[in-house]
């Protein structure tokens, strides 16, 4: 008798435990997803706010089903039409790999990331500014994605970056950042004046072998991942994952990183932010770096 | 008298069981230590594919390195004798799980080196640390493309000259691609798999040190040609042997 309920106890045990380990390799199934639906990580938290994901089901269903789909991976029925390289596909959050985050590349993003991001939308693309929905719909739908993908069952959100206060913007600076652009030779993909003309510009694809255009400083688009200085700081330093924009954390120091930031600036036509730093370059007479000058 | 003269060889026979299974407890050790290997070489059958020139003059550094040895793409490498370079060969069932789980200490090294991957695929254990360097003069960044759902999550880091190395490790076994999108010609692997591996050299031959004894499958992994398997019997502190051959397509 002690013996059977013994090998029914390992058995099942077995079970289980071969349930869990095939949980995250498997194909994704809705029945999983319901799972996680139900899970601590289908919660949100940004500042007071707390979402939950259960309550997201009818909005997605109403606002993002049409291009992320409904097991989440990006395979809405419109997505077929969206025509890269101007509109990446939709993102899929089965893989949670996002490009808009505070935290180190290879991590996943904050739920303060996720939030602003639906905020924002992503200029260049098909993912409008959510300002309509309520703070709390947002927080929810927050929640909501974080239900799609294992990796949000076993890993935490990574650290975000620590970003120092903005200097003053000065001369010594704004050429600082262009020795910083010509260093780390940004203009490879971003072209040398930020045109997006570089000589790898043409080559480059996405995680899903798609191509995908870098960053025009020049034509007056706003940053995918937002426009403030503290944005760009963070962009570069962050790098934005699954597309060919590595991170630069280990590379440039955070002084470095402000007077890049000023550079970038006076490249960008005239616009709400850069006033100081177009006027500084303009009397500094700045030539765009010149790519064949010898290595220091 | 009789009972007890059972009792007697029942002491003496579990004595003599308890001392057999130390010593192979022992011996395992000792083998484990000392360890087998498996060795053998890797060829091609058939003429290899033409590896396409690369034309780098879209970087002045690169195009500069190779002036005088243009570089060719390397998804097919083959040496003398028809031996294939760059195969990965590792135990993909048989392992116990002391075996398949003992790390190696050593860092393997990932060096971009004239635009191009030093070694064309690293192979490592799941967990062990392993180094990417860059020797160039220009700017590269490392972008692995692992699949996300595997537990191996993807991440991209740049590496302009003289970048500080960057030390990683995988989670679990995936062949994973690298790419950089400086250099759209860069193409090299990380191939993660559990327990003791081997690489082949230019001649295609290779030897997977630290085989504890038992019967296994051995799996060679060639990025074009895919993966063969062959049954390998290993006895303790001895060489075993096994060769590979792929068709060419």
């Amino acid at each position: 008798m002690q013996t059977n309920l013994l090998k029914c106890s390992l058995l099942m045990s077995v079970v289980v435990a071969l349930c869990f380990s095939t949980a995250s390799y498997a194909q994704l199934t809705t029945y999983q997803q319901q799972e996680w639906l139900h899970s601590p990580a289908a919660s949100s938290h940004i500042g007071n706010l707390t979402g939950a994901a259960r309550a997201a089901a009818l909005p997605y269903r109403r606002y993002c089903v049409g291009c992320h789909g409904e097991l989440g991976d990006g395979n809405g029925e419109n997505a077929v039409w969206f025509a890269t390289p101007m509109y990446a596909q939709p993102r899929n959050f089965q893989l949670a790999v996002f490009k808009c985050r505070s935290t180190p590349t290879g991590t996943l993003p904050t739920d303060q990331d996720l939030f602003d991001t639906i905020g924002r939308g992503m200029d260049r693309s098909n993912m409008p500014q959510w300002t309509p929905l309520s703070k709390q719909e947002r927080a929810d739908l927050v929640a909501w994605i974080k239900h799609y993908s294992p990796r949000w069952q076993t890993e935490k959100a990574g650290t975000p970056i620590q970003i120092p206060p903005e200097p003053e913007i000065t001369p010594e600076r704004v050429k600082a950042g262009q020795e910083v652009f010509a260093k780390m030779q940004c203009y490879k993909c971003h072209g040398v004046q930020g045109m997006a003309n570089g000589p790898s510009a043409s080559t480059l694809t996405d995680d899903l072998n798609q191509p995908i255009a870098a960053f025009n400083f020049t034509d007056g688009s706003r940053p995918k991942c937002g426009d403030t200085d503290r944005d760009i700081y963070r962009i570069f330093m962050t790098g934005l994952d699954g597309t060919p924009m590595p991170s630069f954390a280990d590379n440039i120091k955070p002084d470095e990183a402000w007077d890049l930031v000023f550079y970038l600036r006076s490249l960008q036509p005239h616009n709400s932010f850069n006033a100081k730093e177009r006027e500084i370059a303009k009397q500094l007479g700045l030539k765009p770096v010149n790519p064949n000058a010898p290595a220091q | 008298m009789k009972q007890q003269r059972n009792r007697g060889l029942a002491v003496i026979l579990a004595t003599l069981v308890l001392i057999g299974l130390g010593a192979l407890m022992i011996g395992q050790k000792a083998s484990a230590a000392g360890g087998g290997k498996i060795s053998g070489t890797v060829k091609l059958d058939g003429t290899a594919p033409h590896m396409r020139g690369i034309d780098m003059s879209k970087d002045p550094f690169c195009d500069k390195a190779h002036a005088s040895n243009p570089a060719h793409s390397e998804n097919v490498v083959v040496g003398s004798g028809n031996g294939l370079e760059n195969v990965v060969l590792y135990i993909s069932e048989g392992l116990s799980a002391e075996a398949a789980n003992a790390k190696p200490t050593q860092v393997p090294v990932f060096d971009q080196k004239n635009c191009v991957y030093t070694p064309h695929v690293l192979a490592m254990d799941v967990g062990q640390d392993f180094k990417v360097e860059t020797s160039d003069a220009t700017a590269h960044n490392i972008h692995p493309e692992p699949n996300p759902l595997t537990g191996n999550i993807p991440w991209n880091q740049s590496q302009p000259r003289g970048a500080p190395p960057v030390t990683k490790s995988w989670k679990t076994p995936e062949m994973i691609h690298v790419k950089c999108n400086i250099h759209p010609w860069m193409s090299g692997w990380f191939a993660v798999v559990k327990g003791p591996y081997a690489t082949t050299d230019e001649n295609g031959a290779y030897t997977i040190q630290n085989v504890p004894p038992g019967s296994y499958t051995v799996t060679a992994w060639q990025e074009t040609y895919g993966t063969q398997t062959q049954k390998v019997t290993v006895a303790a502190g001895a060489a075993a042997t096994a060769d590979f051959t792929f068709k060419a397509k």
